[in-house]
Formats: C-alpha cells, sequence, structure tokens
C-alpha cells in the first residue's frame, strides 16, 4: 500500500486508491498492453474492452468505470489474469469493481446482480444452492417466465431438479457468515 | 484407503450423475470417500463476483469442517468448487490480516493446511496401476476431446496444476482406458460459464465454438471433469441446435464416466442415462455388461 493512500479516509479516495488499500490490487501495474482484451472469450459481447475499464480507473474517470457493463459481462475464467505480462489479476479487478458498485447503488446490468442475488439468497437460507427456488426468483425478477421452459419438465424427471431445498443442520452458521460478511 | 470428499452443490442436482459415478468407481477401486458433515455451499460465482469476504468465508467453513473430522485430504470434483476452495486457503495463508478477519467472521481459527484434490488428481493420487487393473473394457478407437475449461488450471500460481496453456493430465487418465484424446484448441476456452441463465447468447456461442473445434479435430465426445462446462456443453445443445441448423449432437462424458465405462460398469450406474445428448451413439459399440469383482 503507498503511504498517501494510507492517510485518506475512504470517501475522499479515488477508485484507484480506495481499490489498492481495501483488496491490495495496484491499478498502476497495468501498462495498457491490451493482452487481456486480446484473449478475453467474451470480448465481443463488450462495449468497453477490459483493458480500458483499467485505463479509466487509472484516469480517474470512477463514474464510467464503474458503470461500464464490462464488469458485468466478465465471465470470470481468469484468462486475463493468467497471461498478464505484469501479474495484474484483472480477474479479480473485475470483481472488486461490482463489489463496488454494488456498495454504491451503482448496477448497469440488473439481470447478473438479480441473478446473485437469487443466488445468494438460497445459500443464505438453506446452506445449499437450490435450482428451483434461484430460477424461479430470477425469472419474476426479470419477467421472462417462458425462457428454458423447454428444458425444465426434462430436468425435473432426470432428477436434476428438485422442488424443496435440502436445508443443512447448521443454518445459524450460515446466517452468521452472511450478516458478518454483509457490514459495510 | 479414506478421503474426505465434498461433493458440492451441482452433484445433488444439475451434476447428479457426476457423483454417482464418482461414488461407484471408487467404491470398484476400493477407496471410501468421507463426506464432510454438514457441508455447505462454496458461495460459486455469486459470491466472488458479489463479496469478496463472503466468498473466502464459506469455503473455510467447509474446510473447517473437514480438518475437524479429521480429514487430511479433500477431493472436490466439481472444478468451481475446487477453485473456490484453493483460493480461500491461498488467501488466508498469504495474507493474515485475511486470515483474522475470515477467523473473526467464523468465530473460529481456521486451520487450512488440509490438502485439496481435483478429479484429475484424484485419479493420479489412487495410482495409475490400480485403474489399469481394474480395466475391463478396452476403448481403443474411440476419439475424444480432453475439455479442461477454466477453473481446474486458473489462476496458476494459485491451483498450480498442470500446465495453463497446454495441459496434458486429463489426457494421460483418458489414455488408461484405451480411449485416445485428439490434439485440438479449445481445452482451456471458457464455456461461459455462469452466465448460462443470465446471457444464454454468450454460453450458446462460446459453447459452439468448443464442440464445432472438437468435432473438426475428429472427436466423438467431449470429456469434462466440471458440472458447468457438462451443462453448458451437454444441455445447451438443444439452444446451438436452434441457431445452427447443421449442428449435430457431441456427446458430452464426465472423465468418471468415462473410466466407469472402461471397468465395464453399467451405464445406468453411472449416470449416463441422466445426460440431454445420448451418449448411445458413440457407445454402443462398447457392451456394457457389469463385470462383478473377482
Amino acid at each position: 500500500m503507498s503511504s498517501h493512500t494510507a492517510i485518506k479516509s475512504k470517501e475522499n479516495m479515488t477508485l484507484a486508491e480506495e481499490i489498492e488499500s481495501l483488496y491490495g490490487i495496484d491499478v498502476w501495474r497495468c501498462y495498457q498492453c491490451g493482452k487481456c482484451s486480446a484473449g478475453c472469450p467474451v470480448r465481443v459481447f463488450m462495449k468497453v474492452a477490459p483493458n480500458k475499464v483499467v485505463r479509466l480507473v487509472q484516469l480517474g474517470m470512477d463514474e464510467e468505470a464503474l458503470k461500464s457493463e464490462t464488469i458485468w459481462i466478465c465471465a470470470g475464467c481468469l484468462t486475463c489474469s493468467t497471461r498478464c505480462p505484469q501479474n495484474f489479476d484483472i480477474a479479480k479487478f473485475m470483481d472488486v469493481l461490482k463489489e463496488i458498485a454494488i456498495k454504491r447503488g451503482i448496477i448497469t446490468r440488473k439481470d447478473a446482480m438479480n441473478f446473485h442475488r437469487a443466488f445468494l439468497k438460497q445459500v443464505e437460507a438453506n446452506g445449499k444452492a437450490f435450482e428451483f427456488g434461484l430460477i424461479r426468483d430470477y425469472k419474476l425478477s426479470t419477467f421472462n417466465l417462458f425462457q428454458d421452459m423447454d428444458l425444465a419438465p426434462e430436468m425435473f424427471f432426470k432428477g436434476k431438479i428438485k422442488l424443496f431445498p435440502h436445508k443443512i443442520r447448521n443454518r445459524e452458521a450460515i446466517k452468521k457468515i452472511f450478516n458478518r460478511t454483509n457490514k459495510e | 484407503m479414506d478421503i474426505g470428499y465434498y461433493p458440492g452443490c451441482s452433484l445433488t442436482g444439475t451434476a447428479k450423475e457426476y457423483d454417482q459415478s464418482i461414488r461407484r468407481i471408487f467404491s470398484e477401486l476400493g477407496v471410501n470417500l468421507i463426506e464432510v458433515e454438514d457441508w455447505s455451499c462454496c458461495g460459486a460465482t455469486s459470491a466472488h463476483a458479489t463479496n469478496h469476504l463472503l466468498s473466502l468465508a464459506l469455503p473455510l467453513r467447509n474446510i473447517n469442517l473437514a480438518k475437524r473430522q479429521g480429514l487430511k485430504e479433500l477431493f472436490i470434483p466439481c472444478a468451481a468448487c475446487y477453485n473456490r476452495f484453493v483460493v480461500a486457503q491461498y488467501e488466508v495463508n498469504r495474507d493474515a490480516s485475511v486470515r483474522k478477519e475470515i477467523e473473526n467472521i467464523l468465530e473460529e481459527t481456521i486451520e487450512a493446511d488440509i490438502r485439496i484434490i481435483n478429479m484429475i488428481e484424484m485419479f493420479e493420487y489412487i495410482g495409475k496401476d490400480a485403474i489399469t487393473a481394474r480395466k475391463r473394457k478396452d476403448l481403443k478407437g474411440f476419439k475424444v476431446a480432453a475439455y479442461y475449461g477454466c477453473l481446474l488450471l486458473r489462476p496458476p500460481a494459485v491451483v498450480k496444476f498442470d500446465d495453463p496453456e497446454q495441459p496434458s493430465s486429463m489426457e494421460e487418465i483418458i489414455r488408461l482406458t484405451g480411449a485416445e484424446p485428439i490434439e485440438w484448441s479449445f481445452k482451456t476456452e471458457c464455456c461461459g460459464a455462469s452466465h448460462s441463465i443470465t446471457n444464454t447468447n454468450i454460453v450458446v456461442t462460446l459453447s459452439k465454438r468448443i464442440i464445432d473445434d472438437a468435432r473438426e479435430m475428429g472427436a466423438e465426445a467431449i470429456i469434462v471433469a466440471c458440472p458447468m462446462c457438462h451443462s453448458n456443453l451437454d444441455m445447451r445443445q438443444r439452444n446451438i441446435a436452434k441457431v445452427d441448423a447443421q449442428h449435430r449432437n457431441m456427446p458430452v462424458l464426465y472423465l468418471s464416466e468415462l473410466v466407469g465405462i472402461s471397468m465395464g460398469l453399467d451405464r445406468e450406474a453411472l449416470g449416463l442415462n441422466l445426460h440431454f445428448i445420448d451418449t448411445e451413439p458413440v457407445l454402443s459399440r462398447f457392451s456394457t455388461a457389469i463385470v462383478t469383482k473377482e
């Protein structure tokens, strides 16, 4: 951590400083070679290339970076982090930007966020993922009730989707983890 | 041989044939899988994409449970769970302040020195000789594409497994069955992973590319060791067929199923009937009668 970031309060920090002080990620490691974007399998689905999101943060264009759809389209495949010649963990950087965007209420891709919320809601309640509940909640949030309806009956008859969740015994422990990690 | 087992949520649902085939073959191989008692979800993509601390605390709860059960090795067949566990372990072992933070959340000390083993390592661990000794059927002439996907290999500094760009460990297990791994270019490309429900078009595009290359290079089937890869490559072929009239079905098998077939195990016992893409066209030439243990 560079010394000048340590003395600033969080409110006065730039996004680059916040990322460094809270997550240990130094955006200045990136020298913009673009190798991450060249190998990114979902680059074609993005308006702003991954290396350009790093550049936005370097330039202090924090709002633009946090608003970019790129951080939500990242599939987390880690190809970029693996190939970066500067050992800059760009996939983790994308996760960190999502986390900060969520805290600031800037959620550009509501579909992705609704999916994550629906998934974690089941984990918090049952201790385990529960696909039926996840898909029900997610679909209700998107109003796209009929997507994948052709696959659902087969999943059910193959026993791959259950109608009721399996609950772990110590759900208190899970509740505690969720409560304590959701604090700012 | 006793070994800890963390199936993860997918293996109790969408990937139940993965669990089924694993339990079947390892009982044949004399391995006693000890399930982590009262295990919980690792948090998967949704935790690490939204809440860093949560994404570490959830796997570490399970690591602590396993340690308390006296387990020294933990076999995690789901590549996604495996990755979350290894990352969580790496983070707390690297950074004392993160460890303290997670210990405060869990209200217990973390002993993260358990050895975490993925599907391919599990086969290496019990030994290639043991697998060869139990082989009842030679799958000679069965051309398959070994597909690793992302999370077994990346990030390399953390998972420390095989070569991240040119892996070959899965091919070595495949060769034990007599099946013939092909050379191809997409074995470490992403299938689109958790975008399956939110951005199905991304998964369809990426999975189609993987399947097309496997076929072009002569594969009759794709072999995987990840439930997300399996559901995207297997189930989403329905969606691929809708956008590509030329699409021909490509069976997708778990590595454990392939090994089970070479052991002469019944296909239903291995869960092959639970796939979306019928495996019969490529497997019918290998007889399936259960061979009794001698």
